[in-house]
């Protein structure tokens, strides 16, 4: 589903020159759940933001279901954000002034659905996370676990088989963190693939894989002797 | 995906009020000022009769002192005719299509009807081929006939303004109105007729107000001594006293018409004035050196000044102004636009391409240059109302018409695009990643 080779991301300014990102390897399989776990400043979020295309890689190679697109043109990636990744963010990123249904409306309106499958979409996502009778509800009208199930269900409405989450539960409290993560488990059950950032060492331990980005490097031994055992495959291939 | 932009650009107006309403007030009072003075300007400058503006020339003929400067520009030459020169084209054969003389006059005017009371009314003295020449309407009746202008007869065509206050808008024709105690009687009535500017005399007052309500024989109002209304410029005192003397001397006092339908008969015409010119000469007259002009009507427009320097320079100062204000939306759409990046972020996130934001943000700037449009147009039509209290004569010019109403709209949105296209292009280019952590 998602594999990155020896991506690399470097910021530069005049004076100084930030690698984010160390030639990170990583490979997320159909259907995984995989957490991303690390210290502030390990890459974590530089590496979501090229996993969900809103970045390019400086170096390496990254390959979304299957198709190269670490050097997509602007319009491309759009489309591929639009069509096959859903986001959540911590911060829920609402927009304050619509209510619910335009909301979670957002991303399929750049699908060119029809306003009658774009209705459909919206009312079974928003009947997913329990919110389809608070439909005409601002943002400001809900509590905050309420805001991250529009989130989700503006993630989910235009069924992208990759979701990208970044601390999905940090600005909440426990209890509705844990129903924030069971919904992300039912959906990652239908067979969504998840990659979730987070701080919470409980929530990652409920994910399927927990890997560590240190230094803008995925530590993840598993990972790293796959990586190891791909690159050599790779070299050998090539002398023959 | 229109009408999904404009629910958002009505939506996003109504998030920042105040900042929504600085840029249209902003816009529109630039708009305002701009449509005022262009308005003014348009219909000053219009083409008071399109279709046959390129045929129709206003003759000079230069008969003035010697010892006055050398002539430099057309505009040295006086615009108006003497009546000997006047008389003699219009009775000897020229190659023009037609011609007219004319002068505008006036006299006290009674229809003997009761409970009527006198009154000063316009008159334009003139020849019957002025109404085919210029193309004016008849609702009753036609012109007098060339019999009865040699014949000198007492006839009259009103306007319809005129007939309606005084035969209350019926077929006057063959009833009597009398001018200085002299009966005259109606033998047309004029449709709805008002070329503005009034280009067959605009070297006096009243060039964009009502033509005349009345139209007499030339010969005729000569004879019962219609004193001319206009001006009447003379380089030698008439030799003597009197009406004939006056009509003997050198004073102009008439305006002249030739209808000229193709340039060999507008080249034929000048030759036969400059030779017409000559032959008075050896007599004595036209001491100074040939200066006859024939000038169609919108080139005697700009002779004359009919649009004067100062207005011209009024609109450019309006314009700038109109710029300035548009350089101050730039900066208000600025700080309303990077007040919008989180949502950018989050739209381009979804799936919006660049393109997309680009088309909604226009969009809005689209609906503000409108609302600046509507804005400026009541300011303008404000200005005008003052221009109409502030200065008589110009009741005809503070008017917006279908045209004006049109060109405002146009110039509010191309003028807010023009501001909205910055902002617009610095949103389109942010990197979304940099304000999902942050919203």
């Amino acid at each position: 589903m998602l594999k990155m080779t020896d991506v690399s991301k470097v910021y530069r300014t005049e004076l100084i020159e930030t690698h984010a990102l160390r030639n990170l390897n990583l490979e997320v399989s159909e259907g995984e759940f995989v957490a991303v776990t690390g210290p502030s400043g390990s890459g974590k979020t530089t590496f979501l933001n090229i996993a969900g295309l809103l970045e390019k890689p400086t170096g390496g190679s990254y390959e979304l279901d299957g198709e190269d697109v670490g050097r997509l043109s602007d319009d491309a990636a759009a489309r591929i954000r639009n069509e096959k990744v859903g986001f959540i963010f911590q911060s829920f990123n609402l927009i304050p002034d619509l209510n619910l249904y335009d909301n979670v409306d957002v991303p399929l309106r750049y699908r060119r659905w029809s306003g009658k499958q774009r209705r459909k979409a919206i009312e079974n996502a928003l009947e997913l996370v329990g919110l389809a009778s608070r439909a005409n509800y601002l943002p400001s009208q809900l509590s905050g676990g309420q805001q991250q199930r529009v989130a989700i269900a503006r993630a989910l409405a235009g069924q992208p088989r990759f979701l990208l989450a970044d601390e999905p539960t940090g600005n909440l409290d426990s209890l509705m963190a844990r129903q924030v993560m069971d919904m992300l488990e039912a959906i990652n059950g239908e067979g969504t693939t998840i990659v979730m950032v987070t701080h919470d060492q409980e929530l990652a331990r409920r994910a399927q894989r927990n890997i560590q980005v240190l230094d803008g490097q995925v530590s993840d031994l598993d990972t790293l002797y796959q990586a190891r055992v791909d690159r050599l495959a790779r070299e050998d291939s090539a002398h023959v | 995906m229109f009408s999904y932009y404009l629910k958002l650009a009505l939506r996003s107006i109504r998030r920042n009020p105040v900042l929504s309403t600085l840029m249209v007030l902003a816009l529109g009072l630039g708009i305002g000022a701009f449509m005022t003075t262009y308005t003014v300007y348009y219909l000053m400058s219009g083409d008071p009769i399109p279709h046959k503006s390129d045929v129709l020339y206003a003759v000079q003929l230069d008969n003035w002192d010697p010892n006055d400067p050398p002539t430099e520009s057309q505009r040295d030459v006086q615009p108006q005719l003497t009546w000997r020169d006047a008389e003699y084209l219009m009775h000897n054969p020229t190659p023009a299509s037609d011609q007219a003389a004319m002068y505008r006059t006036g006299a006290i005017v009674e229809t003997g009807s009761e409970g009527q009371t006198p009154f000063e009314g316009n008159i334009r003295a003139t020849y019957p081929s002025f109404f085919p020449m210029f193309d004016v309407p008849f609702r009753y009746g036609r012109p007098w006939d060339l019999a009865a202008e040699s014949g000198h007869e007492r006839v009259v065509v009103l306007s319809r303004k005129m007939n309606d206050e005084l035969f209350e808008g019926e077929n006057s024709l063959g009833r009597t109105v009398k001018f200085n105690d002299t009966p005259f009687q109606v033998v047309g009535v004029l449709d709805d007729w008002r070329p503005t500017p009034r280009f067959y005399q605009v070297d006096s007052g009243g060039t964009f107000g009502d033509a005349e309500d009345f139209y007499v024989p030339l010969n005729t109002a000569v004879d019962r001594v219609f004193l001319p209304h206009g001006n009447v410029n003379c380089w030698l005192e008439p030799d003597g006293g009197g009406i004939e003397a006056f009509l003997r001397s050198e004073c102009v006092w008439l305006q002249f018409w030739a209808e000229l339908a193709t340039p060999d008969e507008a080249a034929s015409y000048k030759d036969f004035l400059d030779n017409y010119v000559r032959s008075q000469k050896e007599t004595g007259r036209f001491p100074r050196p040939l200066n006859t002009f024939i000038t169609p009507v919108m080139e005697w427009m700009d002779v004359m000044e009919v649009v004067s320097t100062d207005n011209r320079v009024l609109v450019r100062v309006a314009f700038l102004f109109l710029l300035v204000c548009v350089l101050n939306t730039v900066g208000l759409l600025l700080a309303k636009f990077l007040g919008k990046c989180p949502e950018v972020a989050l739209r381009r996130a979804m799936g919006a391409s660049r393109r997309a934001i680009f088309s909604q943000n226009l969009v809005e700037i689209g609906l503000i240059g409108v609302l600046g449009g509507a804005v400026g147009l009541a300011f303008a039509w404000l200005g005008l109302q003052l221009i109409d209290k502030l200065y008589r004569g110009y009741q005809h010019l503070v008017h917006l018409d279908a045209v004006m109403l049109v060109t405002a709209l146009v110039i509010a949105v191309a003028a807010s695009i023009a501001a909205g296209l910055y902002p617009v292009w610095r949103v389109t280019r942010l990197a979304p990643a940099g304000f999902l952590k942050t919203q």
